[in-house]
């Protein structure tokens, strides 16, 4: 391909005479077939990922909605909204979580809301119970979801708030939410973690808040109560009457009177939802919270190209090749990019750039990872580390490259030597898949298991062990060969019925729903809001401290 | 103009001292400037930072809140003037300009009192002596009774023999106070105690005079002036008959529809007053005349007056400037063949007032306060800012407008173009008032009288129209915009100042942002459903209609303007945000939009409010008429409040029994909430 850089002046901080930095990226031909067929195709899956997200808002159901609202409580997401600073951002996560998971359960975005969003100024993780959706009972994917949310608490050092609306642990799923360690009990292992590393933990109780659930309040650091809607208990009337035959109400168990009168379970005495909200607000006041980032910053500047052009350049198919730099191009502050051994490793682009003038190292896929790319990555890597500039991983990889050459040349110990550099970075790092994500591609660059702070899927991409033809063609020479052996006949009529249902399955499980669904990744994006998506991460992560990265031992 | 300057014959005044605040004495100040006369300010505790203050040379301080104890106190001022060696005094209107006493103290302390001699003060001010100078020098006077014998008895009598209706008046009265009409035999006696307390308040004296009542009158006078030379002109007449509580309020020069046969009638019989009193300095001549143009002499006030810019105006003079001319025994700049009359002038008394209840005069602070570009033709005579407070202590005028044109209607028309510019928050005005009252056609057509207020009351107090829904959608946008400033500061003073979390473009993953917001128009509550769109527009839907919303505030010599687009058509009204409520003021007029305050923020009102008496804004209580188990039916007097220097009764808002008493009379009544203050609790 041809490097496409132009030089212009900056026009921004430090301004240095004759100072001129390379500009990324091109005008695309906007009237080639196939920029309009990748425009139409990307438009039409976006398309359907704003409408079955907008399904998803709608949390349970007509029905459930208006039982919820003729209570004079608000929708979670109305709570949301007015706890946030008017106007600001939420950047919300795993809308998918429990899409098509359950059967015929519907359990839109998992029966919890979470996201990061800036309350007083603050920006925090906030965990909202959908009591429209199966009371706001607990699935395993809402447990989950859940402790995603306190894990990005943890890693970002942001201020949790559980506005908490739900009947606790869904019985008859029990034996998948209670017992293991990443289970329901682990919700309240982390708030006392969080507390004791100086992360405010602050509970809204909303509805109710029974048994287990009783301990996100009182776990809590501070809490407060809306009187008539918010309950409190270990165990609810219908308990309380087969345990000792004692009739009582839930509010005369649990409600706010008695909690903020007697028992002392909860702090602020709130009249409604917005009031509860309002003193939410103020209680994140209180903190005495001060952002300190460790990187520079400078004024932001969008990129010099549309960001949907991406979609043109992009488009659904993965076979098609397109320039990483492209994509930079419509991501970074004044599609800027300073690129870092352009003409070495090649099938791995690396580079320096600002995103909403933050800092960040870029490393994007062109082909299939060589010994060279990986090792140019293991050097970029290093340098971020060393400089303390967040990284951003693109993924489009269909795996390192196989074959006796490159196996001779190594290309295990130099694919580790990235795995390893990747694993280690403690500087934030983050990944957005936006294509392929095969086999150890997925280790080297990032993928869920290398903890990365967020990972978002564009709803082009696909993730899975490998191609769903290699994995077919795979197991059918496996199956061919041992017909071979037995000295039966496998016809092309034979391969062709094998390998068809492993592909559907490979396509099926390779989706980005799919993998929503499940919480292998924090959400599925718009590309033209990538950069957006990327700002606000990048300025949640930047709360945490970064710690010096130690690498382990490279196998030279 | 020619200055004849007569040698050996002029005093100094090099310095002068202004014993008056607000308007009148920033007025002055602003002619001493000119002039290069240096000026001295006195205030009292509420004033310490006023704009008088602020623009004089040098500032003094005379004494508490209330003007008896300082700007009537002549001895404060006197030591002031001697303090600071001024050369002159300046009484400016009100206060201590018409006291003769006070001239008289000055004289003999040997500084310029800038006004008429004493004794032409004292003959005009008294309203008996005055009628008898001028019938006697051959000056058109009404009938009445100004006897000395002040029984209820005699004066009641007297009144009958005039003919009801008949006015009781104070004889050193004068704006209105101390000043009562009687209709009839029965309400006499109420309306006579009623002057004699506000005259005994205001003037320390009592003594009333009856005369007969003209039926819708108008009240034109004509502004004189004369010098130490014996010379004496007039500046033609003045038309101020539109008026409210007997006050005036809007203003005019010269009087519309005088033919200039009577123009000259009315200027020569007041030279002939003020020749009659040998005048010295500015002065008025009030007249009262009938529907046939016949005029009567109703009194003189010897002192500049508030309306006197609008004859400055029209004859293209600084009568400021001539007081001090006069003054330091200079002649009169001008003689009479030299003032031509030119153009028209109005002049628009700006109120803290609301004319919706009966203009009950008001006080509070200038939230905001923001003027038309004041010029060569417009002028705005003021002595407040925007911040500074409208006091309960002294006159509620805001400011006063002035302005000029080639004729009437054109300067009609400048005025009301500039009192849509005048806005103000913060305090009930009486510019919307003014401004339908000036847009009358009967009153564009020149029929004005006093009467012209409650005669055509239906027209001047249109019911109020709802605001539009694009009015509603402006002010949601510029709530929002509001939002998305404070965000952006914030953002900007903090530790992350380029952080995306800082945007207010609304932006949710994937969905939509639909805000709703609750907004107070009227007495009415209206959702209003706000619709982030990703290219920075708003649609906003209010109840079944929905609205495309566009916008931005910009700056403007210091005021904020809302440049929107609502559905394609784009205004730009002047935008005031202050607390919770959004102030639009564009054109068509004023609307107000608020934030309803939530129920958990407004304070939990005291249970003692119910079934008491409240008082309806804030002053002091001058008497109690009832006490702690006295029996009261509904309208019973319950006490006598001073407010604005108005009297004001409270009465029983229904009957029980008196049984608690709250306060201590003659303790200002301390601002809570709404201007409400229990003073009573009854009993049913």
């Amino acid at each position: 391909w041809l490097l496409r850089c132009r030089s212009l002046p900056v026009a921004g901080a430090r301004p240095y005479y004759a100072d001129t930095v390379a500009r990324l990226g091109s005008e695309p031909d906007k009237h080639s077939s196939v920029y309009q067929e990748n425009y139409e195709r990307m438009q039409v899956i976006v398309d359907e990922l704003k409408s079955r997200t907008e399904k998803i808002k709608l949390g349970g159901g007509e029905k459930a909605r208006r039982l919820h609202t003729s209570r004079g409580k608000l929708l979670p997401r109305e709570r949301i909204d007015r706890l946030l600073d008017p106007g600001t951002p939420f950047l919300e996560f795993s809308q998918f979580a429990a899409h098509e998971l359950y059967g015929k359960e519907e359990v839109p975005a998992g029966g919890i809301i979470t996201g990061i969003g800036r309350v007083s100024g603050v920006e925090c993780v906030i965990v909202a119970n959908d009591a429209t959706v199966k009371g706001g009972t607990y699935y395993p994917i809402t447990v989950k979801k859940h402790l995603r949310a306190q894990e990005i608490a943890q890693q970002n050092h942001l201020p949790c708030i559980y506005l908490v609306d739900s009947g606790g642990a869904n019985l008859p799923r029990q034996a998948d939410v209670f017992p293991d360690r990443d289970h329901f009990g682990r919700i309240f292992f982390n708030q006392a973690r969080l507390s004791s590393d100086g992360i405010a933990q602050i509970a809204v109780v909303m509805g109710s808040c029974t048994a287990g659930g009783a301990y996100v309040p009182a776990m809590a650091d501070e809490s407060i109560i809306v009187q008539k809607q918010g309950t409190i208990f270990l165990g609810g009337p219908p308990l309380v009457k087969a345990a000792t035959g004692e009739e009582v109400s839930a509010e005369e168990l649990g409600g706010a009177d008695l909690h903020c009168k007697k028992s002392g379970v909860t702090d602020h005495y709130a009249l409604d939802d917005n009031h509860a909200l309002h003193l939410a607000r103020k209680t994140v006041r209180s903190l005495n919270y001060r952002k300190n980032i460790e990187v520079t910053t400078e004024p932001t500047e969008a990129p010099l190209y549309p960001a949907d052009e991406l979609y043109g350049i992009v488009g659904d198919n993965l076979k098609r090749n397109f320039d990483v730099r492209e994509v930079i191009a419509r991501i970074v502050d004044g599609s800027r990019f300073d690129e870092f051994k352009a003409f070495y490793g090649d099938t791995l682009v690396t580079g320096f750039s600002r995103i909403f003038g933050y800092p960040v190292g870029i490393i994007g896929n062109n082909g299939v990872l060589f010994s060279e790319s990986a090792k140019k990555g293991t050097h970029f890597i290093e340098l971020c580390c060393q400089r303390n500039i967040p990284l951003l991983f693109l993924q489009n990889i269909t795996g390192f490259m196989v074959g006796r050459e490159y196996e001779a040349g190594g290309i295990a110990k130099d694919g580790a030597k990235m795995v390893t550099a990747v694993a280690c970075a403690n500087v934030p790092k983050i990944t957005v898949i936006i294509g392929g994500s095969y086999g150890a591609g997925n280790y080297g660059m990032c993928g869920r298991a290398y903890s990365p702070r967020f990972l978002y899927m564009w709803p082009n991409s696909r993730i899975s062990v490998m191609g769903g033809e290699q994995a077919a063609t795979v197991l059918a020479t496996i199956t061919k060969d041992q017909r071979a052996r037995e000295g039966k006949e496998f016809t092309a009529e034979q391969e062709a019925a094998m390998k068809e249902p492993i592909v559907r399955r490979f396509e099926a499980e390779g989706s980005p729903y799919f993998s929503s669904a499940r919480l292998w990744d924090d959400g599925i994006i718009d590309p033209a809001d990538t950069r957006l998506v990327l700002g606000l991460s990048l300025s949640a992560a930047l709360n945490a401290p970064t710690k010096k990265t130690r690498f382990g031992v490279f196998r030279m | 103009g020619v200055v004849r300057l007569v040698s050996g014959d002029v005093r100094r005044i090099e310095k002068v001292l202004i014993a008056n605040r607000g308007e009148i004495a920033c007025r002055v100040m602003r002619t001493a400037k000119k002039m290069g006369v240096r000026s001295v300010a006195v205030y009292s505790d509420a004033d310490r930072h006023s704009m008088h203050v602020a623009m004089a040379d040098e500032a003094y301080h005379i004494g508490p809140a209330p003007s008896q104890q300082s700007y009537l106190s002549m001895e404060k001022v006197l030591e002031v003037a001697k303090m600071s060696g001024s050369h002159a005094v300046h009484p400016g209107y009100g206060f201590l300009s018409e006291n003769t006493e006070f001239a008289e103290a000055c004289k003999q302390e040997g500084i310029i009192f800038i006004g008429p001699p004493s004794s032409a003060i004292r003959d005009m001010g008294i309203k008996s002596t005055s009628k008898h100078i001028m019938s006697a020098a051959g000056v058109p006077i009404i009938g009445g009774y100004h006897g000395e014998d002040q029984s209820d008895k005699r004066l009641q009598a007297e009144a009958a023999q005039i003919g009801y209706p008949v006015m009781i008046k104070a004889v050193r009265g004068g704006g209105g106070k101390g000043m009562r009409i009687a209709s009839s035999d029965a309400d006499f006696l109420e309306q006579l105690e009623s002057a004699r307390r506000e005259a005994r308040k205001s003037f320390n004296d009592d003594v009333m005079l009856v005369e007969k009542f003209v039926e819708d009158p108008r009240h034109v006078e004509v502004q004189v002036f004369g010098d130490m030379h014996g010379n004496a002109v007039y500046l033609f007449e003045r038309d101020c008959s539109v008026q409210r509580r007997h006050q005036k309020i809007i203003e005019e020069a010269p009087g519309p529809g005088i033919s200039p046969e009577v123009r000259r009638k009315l200027g020569e019989a007041a030279v002939k007053a003020a020749k009659a009193v040998n005048y010295v300095g500015a002065g008025t001549v009030e007249f009262i005349m009938d529907a046939n143009h016949n005029f009567y002499f109703m009194e003189m006030n010897t002192r500049l007056q508030v309306e006197h810019p609008v004859s400055e105006m029209i004859t293209g003079t600084d009568l400021v400037e001539w007081q001090l001319r006069v003054a330091a025994g200079e002649r009169l700049p001008l003689l009479q063949d030299d003032i031509i009359l030119g153009g028209h002038s109005f002049e628009a008394r700006i109120y803290a007032e609301d004319p919706n209840n009966d203009f009950l005069p008001g006080a509070g602070p200038l939230l905001h306060l923001s003027t038309p570009q004041p010029d060569q033709y417009t002028r705005i005579e003021t002595g407040v800012r925007e911040g500074d407070e409208v006091s309960v202590h002294y006159d509620p005028m805001i400011a006063k407008l002035v302005v000029w044109g080639e004729d009437r209607s054109a300067a009609l028309k400048k005025l009301r173009y500039c009192l849509r510019q005048y806005n103000i928050v913060g305090l009930n005005t009486n510019i919307d008032f003014l401004l339908s009252l000036s847009g009358h056609p009967e009153f564009e057509a020149g029929n004005v009288t006093t009467s012209f207020i409650p005669q055509h009351y239906a027209d001047l107090f249109p019911a109020p129209i709802a605001p539009s829904g694009a009015t509603i959608c402006q002010a949601a946008l510029g709530l929002v915009l509001q939002e998305k400033k404070n965000t952006q500061e914030f953002t900007q003073a903090s530790t992350d100042p380029f952080s995306p979390f800082g945007s207010s473009s609304g932006w949710r993953n994937n969905i939509q942002l639909n805000r709703n917001l609750t907004l107070q128009v009227g007495d009415k509550k209206v959702d209003v459903l706000i619709q982030y769109n990703k290219d920075g527009s708003y649609n906003m839907q209010i109840g079944e209609e929905s609205h495309h919303v566009t916008g931005e505030v910009e700056m403007e010599g210091g005021a904020s303007f809302l440049h929107c687009s609502v559905d394609g058509e784009k205004s730009r009204p002047k935008l005031v945000m202050l607390d919770n409520t959004v102030h639009l003021f564009s054109t068509e007029g004023s609307s107000q939009v608020s934030v309803p305050v939530p129920k958990y923020l407004a304070g939990v009102s005291g249970s003692g409010a119910q079934g008491g008496a409240v008082a309806p804004m804030t002053g002091t209580i001058e008497k109690v008429l009832v006490k702690v188990g006295d029996k009261v039916a509904v309208g019973d007097a319950l006490m006598v409040m001073i407010a604005m220097k108005m009297e004001h009764t409270i009465r029983a808002p229904k009957a029980g029994v008196i049984k608690k008493r709250l306060e201590r009379p003659a303790v200002d009544v301390k601002q809570c909430g709404s201007c409400v203050r229990v003073w009573f609790s009854l009993d049913r």
